[in-house]
């Protein structure tokens, strides 16, 4: 019997392949029914120390279409943070209020160290640039529901594969189920060996390419991250490689049909509009998944389901 | 032909405990390891010897004092060749070469200026591996970046 009560999510990798397909499951639920009164007299602290558009408003969302309860701050400017307060400090008094705190936090390893020394369980929102774990459960739940399954896979993953946390929990995550990773990026952003040698370490293949289309005939998921202009320190670097790893809706012809277009979001140029029309586009049904995946973890941090 | 002994003799000690084959680069790092600054039991401190090994050595001897493994095998992560020997009544009871220790806690700073233990009074924590080249590697538990060892730098 798979139970999560009273567990904290800090890293993808706090769950085996077991509890990760539970979590899929009891969200597959929800898409089916998502107005469930399950969580009515529970309070969820919401803490977040940089701002978020997407996690911050789904996990709201998530709160209520269960009946609960949210309090906390999506800004620090509005919290005793700007008085010095300690991140220890506002977790156990925020503990002291609430059933299950959602953390965001600019400092890496900032939710692993809540996570020790909070009484009630931690839900890591993002930890600067470490783990985003529920950006990871909600890229795989889109995976199995756009193909049917999470195993042996063909995914390529687009961009910035350097910096992308994304990018890196989900390869850590589908090592799991036996994908085939095709690493798609400039020289300056390749895939980190640690990385890499997740993927060996896996038994499992992966390929390098910096040309894009390379790739198109063979994805089963295209997974598009931005290039940063900030993360190249020679700006004409950047410029040579920024229109590179753009996706258009012309090179969509000719992929297989069951392909697939992910994106974390935001997006800035590195998918052009007309690919939004595209059956093949899926990235605003993938931020709308992130509801049903919240919903499902704090139901089951919380032993509700 | 008798080979005639050219080697520095540092002083026998009767009890406590001999950390033999240091580097000599790092003698110092061991000494800060083991916190010898603040013991009152007499030290003795070697470095430079002559050694067919390592060409040059260090060694330390501490008079009077036992260490428990997982303190001593903290050297290991400067001086993975050092040998620990323990002295009782001038006799050695112990040899044998230091251990990595599986976790080290406390004594090693994060490499990454983001990490909380470098923003938040948290006390660092690593777990030991050895990538697929045999080289020693430190992963922090909090942001999970990796530490080769010639990054690591001491608290």
């Amino acid at each position: 019997m798979i139970n999560l009560k009273g567990r904290s999510l800090v890293s993808i990798t706090d769950y085996n392949k077991e509890e990760i397909l539970r979590i899929l499951d009891i969200a597959e639920e929800f898409e089916v029914n998502q107005r469930q009164n399950i969580l009515n007299g529970h309070v969820i602290g919401s803490l977040f120390f940089e701002p978020s558009t997407r996690t911050r408003l789904s996990f709201e969302s998530a709160v209520q279409y269960l009946g609960g309860s949210i309090i906390g701050f999506a800004s620090p400017d509005v919290s005793s943070v700007t008085k010095g307060e300690s991140l220890k400090d506002t977790i156990l008094t925020v503990s002291n209020y609430s059933d299950l705190i959602v953390m965001r936090n600019p400092l890496d390893g900032s939710a692993r160290y809540a996570s020790e020394v909070s009484p009630v369980p931690i839900l890591n929102a993002g930890d600067g640039a470490n783990q985003h774990p529920t950006q990871c459960l909600l890229d795989l739940y889109s995976i199995r529901k756009t193909q049917g399954s999470l195993d042996n896979i063909h995914i390529a993953m687009v961009g910035d594969l350097k910096y992308g946390r994304t990018v890196h929990s989900l390869v850590q995550a589908l090592s799991l189920f036996g994908a085939t990773f095709h690493f798609v990026s400039p020289d300056s952003l390749k895939m980190p060996s640690s990385v890499k040698t997740w993927v060996k370490n896996a038994n499992l293949e992966y390929y390098q390419y910096n040309d894009f289309m390379e790739v198109m005939p063979i994805a089963d998921i295209l997974y598009m991250t931005r290039i940063q202009g900030e993360r190249f320190p020679d700006p004409l670097e950047y410029e040579k490689v920024k229109n590179a790893y753009i996706l258009e809706n012309s090179m969509l012809e000719n992929t297989k049909d069951n392909l697939k277009v992910l994106h974390p979001l935001p997006r800035v140029n590195e998918i052009t509009e007309d690919v939004d029309d595209n059956p093949k586009a899926y990235y605003f049904q993938q931020a709308r998944n992130g509801v049903f995946v919240r919903q499902a973890l704090i139901a089951a941090i919380l032993g509700l389901k | 032909m008798k080979n005639k002994r050219t080697e520095l003799k540092v002083s026998a000690i009767r009890n406590g405990t001999v950390i033999d084959h240091i580097p000599s680069d790092v003698v110092y790092q061991v000494f800060g390891i083991l916190s010898l600054d603040e013991t009152s039991n007499q030290v003795y401190l070697g470095t430079n010897l002559d050694s067919k090994k390592l060409g040059k050595k260090g060694i330390i001897k501490i008079s009077g004092k036992y260490f428990k493994d997982d303190e001593i095998n903290k050297v290991s992560l400067v001086a993975p060749n050092a040998t620990l020997i323990e002295i009782k009544d001038y006799e050695v009871s112990r040899k044998e070469k230091v251990q990595l220790p599986e976790i080290v806690n406390k004594i090693v700073k994060c490499i990454n200026p983001k990490c909380v233990t470098n923003n938040q009074n948290v006390p660092t924590s690593f777990q030991v591996k050895q990538d697929h080249k045999g080289n020693m590697k430190l992963f922090c538990k909090y942001c999970e970046k990796t530490i080769g060892k010639q990054n690591i730098e001491f608290i």
